[in-house]
C-alpha cells in the first residue's frame, strides 16, 4: 500500500518535470483561456440590452451578473474537468504501441495515467492561480458575495469530481481505439457535444423544455454546468447532496465501464508493431 | 529447470481486405472480407533456466508474435505456454516483475527527460532497493559506456545510446528472463559488439535466461549455444547451433595451399571454386567428400597447407530460407496445377 503510494507519487513528480520542460508553451496556453470571457461579457450585455432604457431582468432566472459570473465559474469548473490530449494520446499510444509498456511492466495504465494527469494540472494550477486572481478580482462586482460554508465546500468537491467524471469520459473514448484504431472523428463529435452537453455554450436550464432535463439526467453536466451553478446558490443544501451522490454513483459506473473496456481491450489487442 | 515452456502456442490474426476503387470502399462499409493469417501456427519448445536461446527465421516467421506471446502482450489463439510457472497473458504483477521485454526502440524511457529519470520512475514500479538501485545503474552504464549520458534528455540521444538506455532500463530489476526482439538492430559495428559483449558477461554473471531474435549472425554466434529455426509460423529446427550446419550445409569450405605455382588449372570436378590467387585456392566441396578429395589432390600435387572450415552460418541460414521458400512455393505451385488439370 505505501509501496503504491511512494510509485504514485514518483509517477507524480516524473510527470510534473516533464510537464516543466515545455513550460514557455504552457504560460501562453493558459494566457489565451481567459480571452472568451471578454466576448461573453459584450456579448451579454447586449443580449441583456444593460445600455438600453429597458435591460432585461432576468433570463430563465439568470440575471446579467449571474450570466457573466457563471462563465467565469464555468472556466474554474474546465479547468478541472477539460483533459486536453488525453483520448488522442491513449488512441495513438494503442496505435503506435506505446502501450506495451504499461502491458509489460507491472503498473497499471489508467492508474499512471490519473497521476500523470493529477501532475499536469498541478502545474497548470500553479501558473494559473495568478491570472485567475487577478481575472477574479477585476470582475468582483458580477459575484453577489461568499456563499455558506457548506455551499463552498459542496463547490469544492464538485470541482474535485468534475476532474473524475472528465477523465474518466475521456480515457474511456481513448480505450475504444481497441476496437476502431481511428478515433479522432469520435473525439471530435464528442468535443462538440461536450460544448453543448456540458454548459460550456450556455446554461444548461436556457434550453427548451424537456431537452434541458435530458440533458441534466447525463454525467456531461458535472464537467462545467454543475460547477458553474453551485457557488450561483442555484442548489438548497438538500439538492447539493442529492446531486452529489449522482455524480458519485457516475464516477463509479465510468470507473468500472473504464476497467471493463481495458480489460476487453487489452484481450483483443494485437500489439502493432516490432 | 524450465524457465519458459510453449506448447502448440498459436496465434492467427484476422485481418480485413481492403478493396482497391471508391466503390468496393463503399461496399466494405457494411460486408467486409477477412482473410485469417498464421502469425504463429504450432510452436512448442522449452528452454532452461539460464539458457541463451536465438529465434532465427526469415521477414514475418513468426518470431516477434512468439515473444509477444511469451511477455503476455497478446492472447493466443490456441495453446499453452507458462513463463517462470505463470500464464504470461494474465499479466500477473509477480510475473511482470520477473521478466523483461525489449522490443524495438520507443519502449520503456521518457522521451522528453534524461534517462535517469525513467530509472527512478523504474526502482519504484519494480519496487527496487535504493542501495541495489544505485549499484545497479553504477555498473550498468559503466558496462555500456553511458554513464556521461543520463543526464541528457533521450530525445538528444542517437539510436545507438538510446538503445543501451533501454538495455539499462530492462535490467534495473534483474528479470529472470529477459526477452530481446532485435536489440542490435541499426546499430553501427562497434555498438554492437558492446552490445553483444556486454550481453554476454552480463548474462553469464545473472544467469538470466534470455530467448533474442536477430538477424545478425554475428549476434546470434558470440551469444548463442542454441537456436530455434522458425519460418512459415511453424518451428523447422531446434538444437545447438553448430547442428545447423551439420544439419542444412552439405558444404565446407577447403583451403588449400600448393607448393609453387604448381596448381590444376582446373577445379571443377572437386568443387566450387570461391578464390583462387596462386598458388593459394579456396573451394567449396560436399562435406562427405573432403577425404577423397584431399587423397586426390595430394597424389598429385605438392600441397603446403590445408585447411578446412565451416561456411559462414549466414550464408547457410539464409540457403535454409529460401529452400523453405521454395518447397513452399512448389508445394503451392502443385496445389494450384492440381486444380486446373481437374476444372
Ligand atoms: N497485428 C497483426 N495483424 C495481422 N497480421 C499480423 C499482425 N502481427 C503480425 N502479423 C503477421 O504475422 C506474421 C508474423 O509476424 P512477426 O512479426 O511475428 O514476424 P517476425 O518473425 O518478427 O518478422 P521480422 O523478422 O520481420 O521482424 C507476419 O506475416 C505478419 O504479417
Ligand atoms: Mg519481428
Amino acid at each position: 500500500m505505501i509501496a503504491r503510494l511512494r510509485t504514485n507519487w514518483i509517477i507524480l513528480k516524473t510527470s510534473v518535470e516533464e510537464r516543466l520542460v515545455y513550460r514557455g508553451d504552457f504560460v501562453f496556453a493558459t494566457l489565451i483561456r481567459f480571452l472568451p470571457i471578454v466576448t461573453q461579457i459584450f456579448l451579454w450585455g447586449a443580449i441583456y440590452g444593460i445600455h438600453t432604457s429597458a435591460p432585461l431582468k432576468s433570463i430563465k432566472g439568470y440575471s446579467y451578473q449571474e450570466m457573466v459570473a457563471y462563465y467565469l465559474l464555468v472556466m474554474v469548473g474546465r479547468a478541472f474537468s477539460s483533459m486536453p490530449g488525453l483520448a488522442n494520446g491513449i488512441a495513438n499510444d494503442v496505435r503506435d504501441g506505446t502501450i506495451k509498456k504499461y502491458l509489460v511492466q507491472p503498473i497499471d495504465m489508467l492508474g499512471y495515467l490519473f497521476w500523470a494527469r493529477v501532475a499536469h494540472k498541478l502545474v497548470y494550477y500553479l501558473v494559473a492561480i495568478g491570472p485567475f486572481i487577478l481575472v477574479f478580482y477585476l470582475c468582483r462586482d458580477y459575484f453577489a458575495g461568499w456563499p455558506d460554508a457548506f455551499t463552498i465546500t459542496a463547490w469544492i468537491l464538485s470541482l474535485i469530481m468534475a476532474f473524475l467524471v472528465g477523465f474518466l469520459i475521456e480515457s474511456l473514448i481513448g480505450l475504444i481505439a481497441f476496437w476502431f484504431l481511428e478515433v479522432s472523428s469520435l473525439i471530435f463529435i464528442y468535443m462538440m457535444l461536450n460544448y453543448f452537453l456540458s454548459g460550456h455554450m450556455i446554461p444548461l436550464d436556457l434550453f427548451p423544455e424537456p431537452l434541458s432535463q435530458w440533458m441534466q439526467m447525463l454525467p456531461f453536466k458535472y464537467l462545467a454546468y454543475f460547477p458553474g451553478t453551485v457557488i450561483l446558490g442555484k442548489y438548497s443544501h438538500q439538492e447539493l447532496i442529492f446531486e452529489l451522490s449522482i455524480e458519485v454513483v457516475w464516477v463509479i459506473v465510468l470507473f468500472s465501464l473504464n476497467r471493463i473496456a481495458f480489460q476487453q481491450g487489452t484481450r483483443r489487442y494485437s500489439a502493432f508493431g516490432g | 529447470m524450465n524457465a519458459i515452456v510453449a506448447k502448440n502456442l498459436e496465434k492467427t490474426y484476422k485481418v480485413y481486405q481492403k478493396k482497391e476503387g471508391v466503390f468496393a470502399s463503399l461496399k466494405g462499409l457494411w460486408k467486409r472480407d477477412y482473410k485469417t493469417v498464421h502469425a504463429v501456427s504450432d510452436v512448442s519448445f522449452s528452454i532452461e533456466q539460464g539458457e541463451i536461446v536465438a529465434f532465427l527465421g526469415p521477414n514475418g516467421a513468426g518470431k516477434t508474435t512468439t515473444l509477444k506471446l511469451l511477455s503476455g502482450l497478446i492472447f493466443p489463439s490456441a495453446g499453452e505456454a507458462t513463463v517462470l510457472g505463470h500464464v504470461p497473458w494474465k499479466r500477473e504483477n509477480e510475473y511482470r516483475r520477473r521478466f523483461s521485454l525489449v522490443m524495438g526502440q520507443k519502449n520503456q524511457l521518457w522521451w522528453d527527460l534524461p534517462a535517469q529519470e525513467s530509472f527512478r520512475l523504474h526502482k519504484e514500479i519494480y519496487r527496487i532497493d535504493p542501495q541495489q538501485y544505485t549499484r545497479r545503474i553504477d555498473e550498468l552504464t559503466s558496462l555500456l559506456e553511458v554513464r556521461h549520458l543520463i543526464g541528457q534528455p533521450v530525445r538528444e540521444l542517437s539510436l545507438g545510446e538510446r538503445m543501451r538506455m533501454e538495455l539499462i532500463a530492462a535490467l534495473l530489476h534483474k528479470p529472470d528472463v529477459l526477452l530481446l526482439d532485435e536489440p542490435t538492430i541499426g546499430l553501427d559495428v562497434v555498438s554492437q559488439r558492446r552490445v553483444q559483449e556486454f550481453l554476454k558477461y552480463y548474462q553469464v554473471k545473472q544467469k538470466t535466461t534470455v530467448v533474442l531474435t536477430s538477424h545478425y549472425m554475428k549476434d546470434v554466434e558470440a551469444l548463442c549455444k542454441r537456436a530455434i529455426i522458425i519460418n512459415q509460423g511453424s518451428i523447422k529446427h531446434d538444437g545447438p547451433l553448430s547442428d545447423i550446419l551439420d544439419k542444412f550445409s552439405n558444404y565446407k569450405i577447403m583451403d588449400v595451399q600448393f607448393d609453387g605455382d604448381d596448381m590444376p588449372p582446373d577445379f571443377s570436378q572437386w568443387g566450387e571454386v570461391i578464390e583462387k590467387e596462386a598458388p593459394h585456392v579456396k573451394l567449396k566441396v560436399p562435406r562427405n567428400k573432403i577425404p577423397e578429395i584431399l587423397s586426390s589432390l595430394l597424389s598429385k600435387y605438392r600441397i603446403l597447407d590445408v585447411g578446412v572450415q565451416e561456411r559462414p552460418l549466414e550464408e547457410v541460414i539464409s540457403e535454409v530460407f529460401t529452400e523453405q521458400k521454395n518447397d513452399m512455393a512448389q508445394s503451392h505451385d502443385r496445389k494450384s496445377m492440381l486444380k486446373s488439370t481437374t476444372d
